[in-house]
């Protein structure tokens, strides 16, 4: 296993664009916590945006989990090119006639896969709790890690869209194209949405009850927006006793095994093409 | 639609060995099944006696293919490192490999800025990383000018000598005669011959001759009991043979009968006519 890591880290670290794109990534994702410097002025009153409670624990592992998923797209072209310059190098073969078997190489590419998921969880995990120290009100030790289901879904998650890039990155062969159908793709799951919410079923909640086991869909909802829920909260907070319709924001089991399906159905078909297509 | 039907050989250690045939005849397919890249429809291919499962096995082999294929943002010491990384060797074998192929001064420039020739040679490099048993080189002198051509074969006679089994695909026939101790020749996936490339070539000598009557010429050797047949080729008559006779036996022959002759060789097929005879009939 650390062989094959090895091999890959000096694909992508050799690589000039990839390790741009890795450090960007990671650089963007600390600017996460420059949320805490913004202030609105409204007239005379100063709003600033650290207090408005969104680094609460245990909210904060809601927000940054569902905001730092939103710069997922960087590794995804990390990942796009990883597997479609394999192609068009042509070194998937010179590595296969080298003595790498072809299980080897999808081992190896989804190992890719789950260490930059892991590093970007780990990363994410540190960055919240420091920030939280810094601006939670509260700071018991069992608020603090309570929720922390969240950093299980946004892990999950990661490998999930991660995998899926893996796979279209060998089914298509080309960066450019891969990263393209990968667009369409996301498209399309939200046009299906509509075509179904509105002529099969003529209701879009029904609807979404079967989207949601779409891959980028399943993916998209383990972590639901956090939003509405800060504005909930403090919706709780102000107003006396008014009724505010119940949305389930919590990550459920069977959203997170919908997820390691689709990634098992993706890397097992990569294998699959891999072994099958000719070099 | 079969790109390689029957052909079925088996390498002994130690020989060189040439694969011939025109584009499209098969060989790079045969060498891509047996290095897991092409699949195959049936059939079956062993190394080393089965002993080794095919991953495993390439890893004591070396192979180069039509074109060298490595990272174009590493440089040639870089890739070759990553080369011993998959094969599960230590870097210690990098400079000197890279030094047998001429390329030490250049090692830590990218792989994109070199020439075809450097890159073919760097692919060579790469093969032999591993000290491998066997060499794989498909067409390894495709593209390159006449010094890249040189160089690579200087460098595939040295390997040769040191005992390591050669196997080269090539359509460039005086390579092969050059290089090579046994042949397979394949065409449209058939393979047409199969053996040592001294036999290939020693099987048929003939004459050619001149004389200022052609036609008596041609009407007098044709009557004598060694000769098989005659060609008339550019100027010259090719007197094919039944049995091995010496040229001074054919030349006081045709005195005898008053002719004399202005020009009078023996010859031995090239591998070059051998081939295209063998190809010619299918």
């Amino acid at each position: 296993m650390k062989r094959l890591l090895s091999i890959e880290f000096q694909k992508i670290w050799k690589n000039k664009a990839s390790k741009v794109l890795l450090l960007t990534y990671f650089i963007l994702l600390s600017f996460i916590a420059l949320i805490a410097s913004i202030k609105f002025n409204i007239g005379s009153f100063e709003i600033h945006i650290a207090d408005q409670g969104i680094f609460n624990f245990p909210y904060i592992w809601h927000f940054n989990t569902y905001i730092a998923a939103l710069f997922k797209i960087f590794l995804a072209v990390v990942i796009v090119s990883m597997m479609a310059n394999e192609y068009t190098y042509g070194t998937l073969k010179q590595n296969l006639i080298d003595g790498l078997s072809k299980k080897e190489f999808i081992l190896s590419k989804f190992l890719v896969v789950v260490s930059f998921s892991m590093a970007t969880t780990l990363f994410i995990f540190i960055m919240s709790l420091i920030l939280g120290y810094s601006f939670s009100s509260y700071n018991e030790l069992s608020i603090v890690f309570s929720d922390l289901e969240y950093l299980l879904a946004f892990f999950i998650k990661l490998i999930g869209f991660f995998s899926f890039c893996l796979f279209i990155g060998i089914l298509v062969k080309r960066s450019a194209f891969a990263l393209g159908f990968i667009l369409v793709w996301a498209f399309g799951e939200k046009i299906l949405h509509g075509i179904i919410g509105r002529f099969v079923f003529h209701d879009f909640d029904y609807a979404y009850k079967f989207i949601k086991f779409l891959p980028l869909e399943s993916m998209s909802n383990l972590i639901k927006e956090p939003f509405s829920r800060l504005s909930a909260i403090k919706a709780i907070e102000t107003s006396i006793g008014g009724a505010t319709a119940a949305k389930d924001y919590s990550v459920h089991f069977s959203e997170i095994v919908i997820v390691l399906v689709w990634t098992l159905i993706f890397i097992l078909t990569a294998y699959y093409i891999v072994k099958k297509r000719d070099l | 639609m079969h790109a390689v039907k029957n052909v079925s050989f088996e390498i002994k250690k130690g020989n060189v060995y040439g694969i011939l045939g025109p584009n499209g005849s098969g060989k790079s397919t045969t060498l891509g099944i047996v290095l897991n890249v092409v699949n195959k429809a049936s059939g079956d291919f062993e190394w080393f006696t089965g002993k080794l499962n095919t991953h495993e096995a390439l890893k004591k082999v070396g192979a180069i293919i039509e074109r060298p294929n490595f990272y174009p943002y590493m440089t040639a010491k870089e890739n070759l490192e990553l080369v011993c990384k998959i094969k599960g060797t230590n870097f210690s074998k990098v400079d000197e490999k890279l030094e047998l192929v001429g390329l030490l001064e250049r090692k830590n420039d990218k792989f994109r800025t070199y020439s075809l020739g450097m890159k073919q040679r760097l692919a060579i490099a790469s093969a032999l990383l591993n000290d491998p048993e066997i060499l794989i080189l498909d067409e390894p002198t495709n593209g390159l000018d006449p010094q890249g051509i040189r160089q690579i074969r200087d460098i595939i006679r040295i390997i040769a000598s040191q005992g390591t089994t050669i196997l080269l695909a090539s359509h460039l026939l005086d390579e092969v005669e050059k290089v090579c101790s046994h042949v397979v020749v394949l065409q449209k996936g058939v393979m047409l011959y199969q053996g040592s490339v001294h036999d290939m070539i020693a099987n048929d000598s003939f004459f050619e001759v001149k004389a200022e009557n052609m036609a008596q010429l041609k009407s007098v050797l044709e009557n004598y009991q060694s000769v098989k047949n005659t060609v008339e080729e550019e100027g010259k008559l090719l007197v094919y043979l039944n049995n091995e006779i010496s040229a001074k036996e054919l030349n006081s022959y045709a005195f005898e009968h008053k002719i004399i002759l202005e020009h009078l060789v023996k010859r031995k097929n090239s591998l070059e006519e051998q081939f295209l005879e063998l190809t010619k009939n299918k």
